[in-house]
């Protein structure tokens, strides 16, 4: 094999893997991945039952209802629209009323959204980030929520900061 | 007082580093010894003056002085003195200030043991290292100074996050940063090779030790880190593909690369242009994880409105690095001269489809990572790439690495024998399929890909002892003989064995555990009994306690199968008061590599309590592989040919010689 034939080799089979990890990454991203929405981005775009997508807002106070056998219901709301959602398991330790949550499932055929995952961060004064941010461009941005984040930002508790592992994220399932 | 000492350190710690950032890069290209002698002794005064900043931050933690803003913001007087230790670097602050310190430990490392290396070479990697440690000094001293007072100082502290309160804090984080940090090291090395032009085999000889350093940390702090997930989320997950966790990965996959492509360039003085751009990339790859931890970029980009400067100016410091290293090497790289010829089929051939599979599953993973991101900033939605995605993207690139592994170390160097090593590896690859058949019986028609997955683990396991069995003759001679040979073995080819088995160990360990994992959840009363995976476990009753800054309610479980007692659980839940926060604390029951896992939920109104239980079949195997990995980069370091710094100056002279 001549020098350049075995150049030849070696650039070939590094554009076939490429070639490969490009199809195998376009295969992936087609049904793989997982939109954040809030119930008036629901409400507004009409998702369909079965669709998968991440439901972000806050807990609806006082319609938290615990049935037989750890299932679980209550409601999301962004201050425009409320979502009720279903979800059987152990709720995170810091699911509150009240309190933003972020929950991923997928709507069924009566429009209830059923969650098997609730994610929630360890930290009493967390907002998760996607909430906060939906809620301020719907301008149902409260005072208190700032005041909660402006603590963070002077250097107060950092959860996803505080550890290169992502540990102050549980996601129940 | 020690607050103000700890700041002027640090400050004195910078303007060490500026001298060092310049001086020796006159001196080189002045060719002045005295000049360029310089960088040795600005980086171990560094180290002392970043080492006095660490214990006085060490120190106000310990004392609680909560007239220090950082203190009061993450401590507690009733906190254990371990955790206060540890609250030192749980939190941003004193993590950079732990960076640092690193940075200029290894710094440090280079100048005391690196007397063996050309003196302009030492010049410009330690001036390099100066430029990083400059860059991150500002960087703490403009954005994040752990030492700020409280003009009103408060009676009591706010305490540190619960979930940092744990053991895994004092291990994960310093270990990570020693894998992190470590890298700059070669780094340095590659961006002084391409200042001065010149790369030979010996430049390999001594990155390899630092990079092999680094990269023994690292997977070890990722196993660490993946095992404190596993018992302290209290849900059992040990890998989420959260994009803080692949922070950490990408530098891993990468270094793993440069690992395999600086043993090409040491021992056949090729793939040169590729190794040092690898080099870049790695440490890059560690800059960029430091990036998205601190900066708070991951959750949402909109985090840069929190605190503008901080992520802005480590965004800079990115760039500037990245940017500069990149232009750089693509104004130089033309100018090394490329050597070893290579056939596609040989050790080389394997080991650049090592570092081809190994990068392109960073660069998944990269895309990943980032995507959303990018979606977010240019499209305006927000969405999560998760386990789907990385599942049908990373593992097929990561299967056929494995299937290859085993066939690397038994190619021969320059033009190997593929045939040959088929032959060779017949005994594994049959072992493989015995134990696919077996598991398939055993499962009888489950998942097909389990078995599967589980015979390449043993494939690749009964490859690298192969590999052995062929280095020391093992059943082709007396076995006196073969013992003799396995004592003459280098210890980096047993070092290579141990980490390819490793590999072996966590896929099995990993296969394991996501396909054979069962899941009990209900709420229980006292005397209930859950039956799992033919253990039985019966509730005895909840009890209350008082810990030192937490109440903890603890739930007791026997634990018995077919009737023979085993053992007693104990999970708690604690909550503690002055975060108003709780945290879940799993027990879990070793047997074997597999484990029984428990965690609470919320006790309802009928004094009954929520419980998850999780019987997970050969899950420590997961840790076992990691460690076994860098218990082999350990032997492998222990080798002669690459102790640490073994100094004598008369051998050095030799070194200076390109090897072959």
């Amino acid at each position: 094999m001549t020098r350049k034939q075995r150049r030849m080799t070696i650039i070939g089979g590094s554009l076939a893997v490429l070639a490969l990890a490009a199809a195998l990454v376009l295969n992936a991203l087609r049904d793989s991945i997982v939109f954040f929405s809030t119930p008036t981005m629901v409400a507004e775009n009409h998702v369909q039952p079965g669709k998968r997508f991440r439901l972000g807002g806050l807990v609806q106070p006082g319609s938290l209802q615990r049935g037989d056998n750890l299932a679980v219901t209550f409601e999301v709301a962004d201050g425009g629209a409320k979502l009720p959602v279903a979800f059987k398991g152990i709720l995170p330790d810091l699911f509150r009323e009240g309190q933003g949550v972020v929950a991923e499932g997928a709507l069924d055929a009566n429009g209830v959204f059923k969650a098997d995952t609730v994610l929630a961060k360890h930290d009493e004064t967390y907002m998760p980030k996607d909430v906060a941010d939906a809620l301020k461009k719907q301008g149902h941005w409260k005072d208190d929520y700032g005041a909660k984040d402006s603590n963070k930002a002077s250097g107060g508790p950092k959860p996803s900061a505080t550890t290169a592992q992502g540990n102050s994220q549980g996601a129940v399932r | 007082m020690i607050a103000e000492a700890g700041h002027y350190a640090l400050v004195l710690a910078l303007a060490l580093a500026l001298i060092q950032s310049f001086v020796p890069m006159i001196g080189a290209r002045l060719r002045d010894p005295a000049l360029m002698n310089v960088a040795r002794s600005t980086a171990l005064a560094q180290l002392l003056f970043v080492g006095a900043s660490f214990i006085a931050l060490v120190t106000l933690h310990v004392n609680s002085d909560f007239s220090v803003a950082n203190v009061y913001e993450n401590s507690h007087s009733m906190k254990p003195l371990i955790y206060k230790i540890t609250g030192v670097w749980g939190n941003h602050e004193g993590s950079m200030l732990l960076w640092v310190s690193i940075l200029a430990l290894f710094g440090g490392l280079v100048a005391a043991f690196g007397n063996n290396l050309p003196l302009s070479l030492r010049a410009h990697v330690l001036a390099v290292q100066a430029w990083i440690a400059s860059a991150f000094y500002l960087f703490i001293l403009i954005t994040s100074n752990p030492f700020l007072r409280i003009v009103n100082p408060p009676i009591e502290g706010r305490d540190l996050n619960p979930v940092l309160q744990d053991i895994g804090l004092a291990v994960h984080p310093p270990m990570l940063y020693l894998g992190y940090v470590g890298f700059s090291i070669s780094f340095s090395f590659a961006i002084a090779a391409l200042i001065e032009g010149r790369i030979d085999a010996a430049w390999a000889r001594w990155v390899r030790p630092w990079t092999l350093v680094a990269w023994i940390f690292l997977t070890l702090g990722i196993a660490m880190g993946s095992y404190w997930a596993y018992y302290e989320l209290g849900w059992g997950g040990w890998w989420f593909w959260d994009p803080v966790e692949n922070a950490s990965l990408m530098p891993w996959l990468a270094g793993t690369a440069l690992l395999h492509s600086a043993l090409v360039m040491e021992k056949r003085n090729a793939l040169k242009v590729w190794t040092i751009l690898l080099s870049i990339l790695t440490f890059s790859l560690s800059l960029l994880g430091t990036f998205l931890v601190r900066s708070g970029v991951i959750t949402s980009v909109h985090a840069f409105a929190n605190d503008p400067t901080r992520g802005v100016f480590i965004l800079l410091i990115l760039c500037l690095f990245i940017g500069g290293s990149l232009s750089l090497f693509a104004g130089r790289a033309t100018s090394l001269k490329q050597g070893g010829l290579f056939a596609p089929i040989s050790r080389e051939g394997a080991l650049v489809l090592n570092n081809l599979l190994l990068t392109v599953a960073c660069a998944v993973v990269l895309f990943g990572t980032l995507y959303p991101l990018a979606m977010e900033v240019l499209a305006d939605f927000k969405m999560s790439v998760g386990a789907p995605f990385y599942n049908l993207s990373f593992v097929p690139l990561f299967v056929l690495l494995l299937l290859a592994v085993p066939f690397g170390p038994l190619l021969a160097w320059k033009r190997g024998d593929l045939l040959g090593v088929t032959q060779r590896l017949l005994a594994a690859g049959v072992a493989g399929l015995v134990v696919i058949a077996l598991v398939w019986a055993w499962t009888r028609g489950g998942s097909a890909l389990a078995p599967l997955a589980i015979g390449l683990g043993v494939f690749v396991i009964a490859g690298a002892l192969t590999d052995l069995a062929e280095r020391t003759g093992l059943f082709r001679l007396p076995f006196a003989t073969s013992l003799h040979r396995a004592r003459g073995l280098p210890r980096s080819a047993w070092g290579t064995v141990f980490a390819h088995a490793g590999l072996g160990v966590a896929l099995i360990g990993i296969v394991c555990e996501t396909t054979w994992n069962s899941e009990y959840i209900a709420t229980m009363k006292p005397n209930d009994v859950a039956q799992v995976a033919g253990y039985e476990l019966k509730l005895d009753g909840l009890l209350e306690r008082q810990g030192p800054n937490y109440r903890e309610m603890i739930a007791q479980f026997n634990v018995s199968r077919d009737g023979e007692a085993l053992s007693v659980m104990t999970p708690s839940k604690r909550s503690f008061t002055t975060r108003g926060s709780s945290t879940t604390e799993a027990a879990l029951l070793t047997r074997g590599a597999s484990q029984l896992y428990i965690s609470l939920g919320d006790v309802t109104a009928e004094g009954a309590i929520a419980v998850r239980i999780y019987h997970k079949p050969l899950v420590l195997m997961i840790w076992w592989g990691p460690v076994l990995m860098a218990f082999g980069g350990m032997l492998s370091l222990s080798d002669r040919r690459l102790r640490v710094g073994a100094p004598k100056p008369a051998r050095a002279k030799q070194r200076l010689q390109p090897a072959e």
